[in-house]
């Protein structure tokens, strides 16, 4: 069993859903970066998605990107982010990547898979790869024991649901809405119904992001998801804290408000099963 | 419109050219380039789509646009080679991007959506775009880096006078490529009503396929009027590649005929060996980017490099995967040309045959000069002349030393 897998199977035996975090490797530093995730997991994030800032970030929104531009800004490589997610991993969290394409294929598609896997990480989501373009990915992942994650979102057809769900491992990526990631007021009630759509055609988790950035939101969405993703409500607060130890705290302090919303959520959403 | 190609129909069906192109997106975009797919399927296979998009070439573009012996150009700068000029800078709107404009605006409407989206880097997609809009009634965004909307201020302004809307990009390097990623983001959330008219023949399938569908009317009009002004087959056809479209154009009806070399030619801005270029296949690598696996300038690290180039519409870091794959089979072969050198061709055109092209298509003309002196009198070589320079007047006197435009527009 990956320590994905795991986090999710722990999560479940304790009613609830699970939290997961993304913050950028490299943002605001290297140092902090690191700081910033385990300060998350000491809070109660379950799962650590480590961001890798890529130059043309297409489904980030402003909040992103602008994390990322620093992050490249201090130098931030591919072969830092998975030493940043070793580090993240060895707070025992299961601690994944997301990345665009193309720094992976260029870092080279088996040896990024044998060298997170080295650090400590488990998993890769990967948001423009489709499932048609991956067979050397597959492989790879599939050799070095790293789970595969690809995304869905409410225009997949059935069809495309399957496929894609059939190509994860892990769990499925659900986008709650048709757009670019940020923190909105309110989550699309899109997210629901895609989540049910999913749930007919694997027995995989399904976590759902994309605008979530309350613990109201989360507990809305643990009612029905196994897993609730939060990312841009994380460095909206590391942007505006005048230094890190405001920063570390704030985090901690949503991370915390976020890890009570999984464990609230309506009993009436019926077992996870 | 079908033309054989070293790429068998199965791999264009599939949206791969060898081992480039494909669809590398987020998956909220797929059921989108799915429909489109079979939108673009359906209208081709429709004598009605193809008999609208002909009267509008004819009535409304102006086609067949003619072909011009350049014969001072070509004897005292090109060898004393015959040139001709396929003369897409007369079309409407100035540029050859009306064609696949026109085509894509008619699938919008077939497609029930009512509003387009586009990218610009000159501005010349941006104007067909607003244009096309204009003409059936489809509500326009066009993305436009902030230094391209200073560098083509007037397309900016004629895009507005359209009744566009000109979204000036502030991300990245905040030209084409940046462009891109926000009408990507923008289609990523609007796909329902919204058709993202791409300019040229880069990103995620079908796109390459398509634009080049409806681009590849330039070689065929240019291969039938070469054939009967000389008699012949050119030795070489030359065209500027940014992104690649107006060359997919021209090389399609072309690359069944071996004996015809296809060259294109890149930005090579400063020099490729100063890193300040869009010279993607002599400074880049294989990789992915907007959509598609293709040449990219990108870094150790697979992080995009940004470009430089004069042009606005050659400066981009990536090129068409259908191009990739031309190069590496060898069919087609690709050349840098800097800056001054297509500032310099830019001005002998001018001075020889009174015809003031865009700075892109300079880079095709520079290519022209070097293949002539190459090949020899005896050579006949044809040039996409793919727009028209009147929105580089103002580039073009910088960098000549003129009188700025506005200073002499007030008489100074």
């Amino acid at each position: 069993m990956t320590a994905l897998a795991d986090a999710f199977a722990r999560a479940r035996a304790e009613e609830r859903a699970a939290l997961i975090g993304y913050l950028p490797a490299g943002f605001p530093n290297r140092e902090d970066s690191v700081r910033l995730m385990r300060a998350m997991v000491e809070a109660g994030v379950d799962i650590v998605e480590v961001g890798l800032p890529y130059s043309d970030p297409l489904m980030d929104g402003p909040v992103i990107q602008a994390a990322a531009d620093q992050a490249l800004r201090g130098g931030t490589t591919p072969a830092d982010v998975i030493a940043i997610a070793g580090d993240v991993a060895k707070t025992g969290a299961a601690t994944v990547v997301m990345s665009y394409w193309n720094p992976v294929e260029r870092f080279g598609v088996e040896a990024f898979a044998r060298d997170l896997a080295a650090a400590g990480g488990c998993g890769v989501i990967t948001p423009d790869l489709t499932p048609e373009e991956s067979a050397a990915w597959a492989a790879a992942t599939r050799e070095h024991d790293i789970d595969r994650v690809y995304l869905v979102a409410p225009s997949s057809t059935d069809e495309r649901l399957r496929t894609v769900s059939d190509a994860c491992t892990g769990f499925v990526y659900a986008a709650s809405t048709m757009g670019v990631t940020g923190a909105r007021s309110s989550v699309s009630g899109a997210a629901e119904a895609l989540v049910a759509r999913v749930r007919r055609v694997t027995d995989l988790p399904v976590a759902v992001g994309l605008g979530v950035s309350t613990g109201e939101q989360a507990a809305e969405i643990a009612a029905y998801a196994d897993g609730v993703i939060v990312g841009s409500a994380f460095i909206r607060l590391v942007l505006d804290a005048p230094g890190i130890e405001e920063a570390e705290s704030s985090v901690a302090g949503l991370a915390r408000e976020l890890a009570a919303g999984v464990r609230r959520r309506r009993i009436d959403a019926g077992p996870v099963t | 419109m079908a033309s054989k190609n070293v790429v068998t129909s199965e791999e264009v069906a599939k949206g791969h050219f060898g081992p480039y192109g494909g669809r590398f997106v987020p998956e909220a975009l797929t059921a989108a380039l799915d429909g489109l797919d079979e939108a673009f399927a359906q209208a081709m296979a429709d004598p009605g789509f193809h008999a609208e998009l002909e009267r509008l070439q004819r009535t409304y573009v102006g086609r067949p646009s003619p072909l011009t012996e350049a014969v001072r150009f070509g004897q005292e700068h090109c060898g004393g080679a015959r040139v001709y000029l396929k003369r897409e800078d007369l079309n409407h709107t100035g540029s050859h991007k009306i064609n696949n404009v026109l085509g894509q605006a008619l699938l919008t409407v077939r497609m029930g959506k009512k509003r387009v989206i586009a990218e610009t880097g000159a501005g010349q997609h941006g104007v067909a775009t607003a244009t096309a809009a204009a003409l059936l009634g489809l509500e326009c965004v066009v993305y436009m880096g902030e230094e391209d909307t200073r560098r083509q201020a007037l397309n900016v302004a004629r895009m507005r006078l359209l009744g566009a809307t000109v979204v000036p990009v502030t991300a990245g390097s905040r030209t084409l490529k940046d462009a891109i990623n926000e009408a990507m983001r923008d289609w990523v959330t609007t796909v329902d009503e919204t058709h993202y008219i791409l300019g040229t023949v880069t990103g995620p399938s079908p796109f390459p396929t398509m634009v080049r569908a409806f681009q590849s009317i330039i070689g065929q009009e240019a291969r039938e009027q070469v054939l009967a002004a000389a008699g012949r087959l050119p030795d070489a056809v030359a065209a500027c590649v940014g992104g690649g479209s107006n060359a997919m154009g021209i090389f399609a009806a072309f690359l069944d005929d071996p004996a015809v070399r296809l060259w294109g030619f890149e930005a090579g801005g400063d020099g490729v060996e100063t890193g300040r270029h869009a010279a993607r296949f002599a400074g880049g690598a294989p990789g992915v980017l907007h959509g598609a696996r293709t040449y990219v300038m990108q870094d150790e690290w697979g992080q995009t490099v940004p470009s430089h180039s004069i042009s606005a519409g050659l400066d981009y870091p990536g090129v068409g995967p259908e191009h990739a794959w031309l190069h590496d089979t060898g069919r087609a072969e690709y050349a840098p040309v800097t800056d001054a050198e297509a500032m310099d061709a830019f001005e002998r055109l001018c001075r020889t045959e009174g015809i003031i092209p865009a700075i892109e298509t300079a880079h095709a003309l520079a290519g022209a000069m070097r293949l002539g002196r190459d090949l020899g009198p005896d050579a006949i070589i044809l040039v996409n002349l793919s727009g028209r320079g009147d929105k580089d007047v103002a580039t073009a006197a910088r960098w000549f030393g003129l009188p700025a435009v506005d200073e002499a527009a007030e008489g100074r």
